[in-house]
């Protein structure tokens, strides 16, 4: 019970599974088809700089949408009677339990220029809006998929924080509004920052949104072509180390304002 | 008011999750080809699903693979799990960094990192091809971090002095193990097995980067809906995958409850 053995076969499994294949795709970053030594693929991520602003310009809408819809929700969800709480938790897994490119299709079908939403608004004599292959879309898709990721540590931190703590600050004279900013925030900043993490990070890589719902290629879809298509594995490389390398540090950046270093880092 | 303004705010999110999924659901219903316009009732779309054997095929291996996997990766996590929590602090926090790497990066640079690492060893070397063997590799490693995650809490929950009794009654080391640290972590053991599986079945984009030519319920999924012919086969299977979805959250909820009542009594 006292011993350390058992970790060893993950150990090797980690070396192997972990370390070596993120080492091969540093080892493809810098080198050509050739296996020289070169800096030269970098020159894509300059080719695809503005690939990179979209993407994480829509990740980062989305991700505010989902915490700005997600907070309220696991606010009233956490102060609701314990069946009630059981009762939506359920009726927000269930639609996250769908494939996920199902939900993504099924986001396109109502969109579509004779989809549902386009079908009420003429039969109400209005003009067919173009929804379908807009930015809009794509942060919709992102929002309807991604929202329990939000939604699920944030009212996990919630549901823990002692009631007793509300009442001491009504006791003490304060309002809703100094019990939240006092009292909730800080309290669920843990659960608001895996929140952010969860969401940013799969909808910022994505390579599957935009082919459904954009009008133009995000950094996911660049990277899938250049290995599947292109099967260019140098580019390929290059382009998710300097993806992952962002995506890192906007990862150690937000976790600086988490004090609770053991904090649920994600989950 | 109050109250009214955050009944109709959970409306309005619900709403909102539910709409697209239960529109799309409806078509699957329709006679017509088209998404757009309803012509009649019809179970056609049904009975395609059924006579499409490779998409049979594929779920078939979905199911393989996600139970194949859970099941290796709960082996591999619990036992990592032990070991983890008998590291030293800094170790352990460097252990479980690298350990949870799969899951923190993006899909998309696991999926590939991967995929060069099979390319190299698997076919270069070993002459193999992608299939189900990488794919079930790739799975297993993204699942035993949610396993090792979700046992090691109950590890830290569980009393010491429980195993160190057992040994005192006489029990040797291995036995007392299995009777009382094995017990005491099984919930979290289960928990990380339930994780894992249900990741596995949904991933599309590491199985995406591994597969070959090997298809899983989600890569065929990608590779024929939406793209170019209109067919409502797939609103059917959605129909199917909810039915299935809500009838197993629904069951295990009213398990759970009878548990807890059992317990309060």
């Amino acid at each position: 019970m006292r011993s350390r053995q058992p970790l060893i076969p993950y150990l090797i499994w980690m070396v192997i599974f972990v370390i070596v294949p993120l080492g091969f795709v540093v080892y493809y970053t810098f080198t050509n088809e050739n296996g020289s030594f070169t800096f030269e693929n970098f020159q894509y991520v300059g080719k695809y700089a503005s690939t990179y602003v979209y993407s994480l310009r829509l990740a980062l809408v989305a991700t505010l949408i989902c915490l700005l819809m997600a907070y309220p929700f696991a606010m009233i969800l956490s102060r609701s009677h314990a069946k009630v709480q059981t009762m939506m938790m359920l009726l927000i897994m269930i639609p996250m339990w769908i494939n996920f490119i199902i939900r993504i299709n099924a986001i396109a079908f109502v969109l579509e220029e004779n989809g549902i939403i386009n079908k009420a608004i003429t039969v109400l004599g209005g003009k067919p809006l173009k929804l379908i292959h807009t930015d809009f879309a794509v942060v919709l898709g992102m929002v309807y998929n991604y929202f329990p990721f939000m939604l699920l540590p944030i009212y996990t931190v919630m549901a823990k924080i002692d009631k007793s703590l509300y009442e001491a600050s009504a006791d003490l004279g304060g309002n809703g509004w100094q019990t939240l900013r006092r009292v909730t925030l800080p309290l669920s900043i843990p659960g608001v920052i895996t929140g952010i993490t969860m969401v940013f990070v799969p909808a910022a890589s994505t390579n599957i949104i935009a082919g459904y719902l954009g009008h133009t290629k995000m950094i996911g879809d660049i990277i899938e072509t250049t290995f599947k298509t292109e099967v260019n594995y140098n580019v390929g490389s290059t382009l998710s180390l300097v993806l992952m390398l962002i995506i890192l540090i906007a990862m150690v950046v937000m976790n600086h304002f988490d004090q609770d270093k053991d904090g649920a880092m994600l989950l | 008011m109050k109250k009214h303004l955050s009944g109709a705010y959970v409306a309005f999110v619900f709403i909102l999750l539910y709409l697209p999924i239960l529109v799309f659901i409806f078509f699957s219903f329709n006679a017509g080809t088209s998404g757009g316009k309803f012509t009649g009732f019809s179970l056609r779309w049904y009975e395609m699903l059924f006579q499409d054997r490779a998409l049979l095929g594929a779920f078939f291996n979905t199911l393989l693979i996600a139970l194949a996997a859970s099941v290796m990766a709960t082996v591999l996590g619990t036992m990592a799990a032990l070991g983890i929590f008998n590291l030293k602090r800094k170790t352990k926090s460097i252990v479980l960094n690298v350990s949870n790497l799969p899951i923190l990066n993006p899909e998309i640079v696991t999926g590939i990192s991967l995929m060069l690492l099979f390319a190299f060893v698997f076919i270069k070397v070993f002459h193999l091809n992608f299939g189900f063997v990488t794919v079930l590799l790739a799975h297993i490693l993204f699942n035993t971090p949610y396993v090792i995650l979700n046992v090691l809490p109950k590890l830290r929950q569980f009393n010491m002095s429980l195993y160190e009794a057992a040994q005192d009654l006489g029990c040797k080391p291995r036995r007392a193990f299995f009777r009382t640290v094995i017990p005491e972590i099984a919930p979290g053991i289960f928990a990380g097995f339930l994780m894992a599986f249900t990741f596995s079945l949904d991933d599309f984009i590491i199985t995406f980067f591994t597969n070959g030519d090997l298809e899983t319920l989600p890569t065929y999924i990608y590779t024929h809906i939406g793209k170019g012919k209109t067919t409502l086969e797939f609103n059917a299977l959605s129909a199917i995958l909810f039915l299935i979805v809500m009838s197993l959250l629904v069951f295990s909820n009213l398990i759970g409850r009878n548990k807890n009542s059992v317990e309060k009594y």
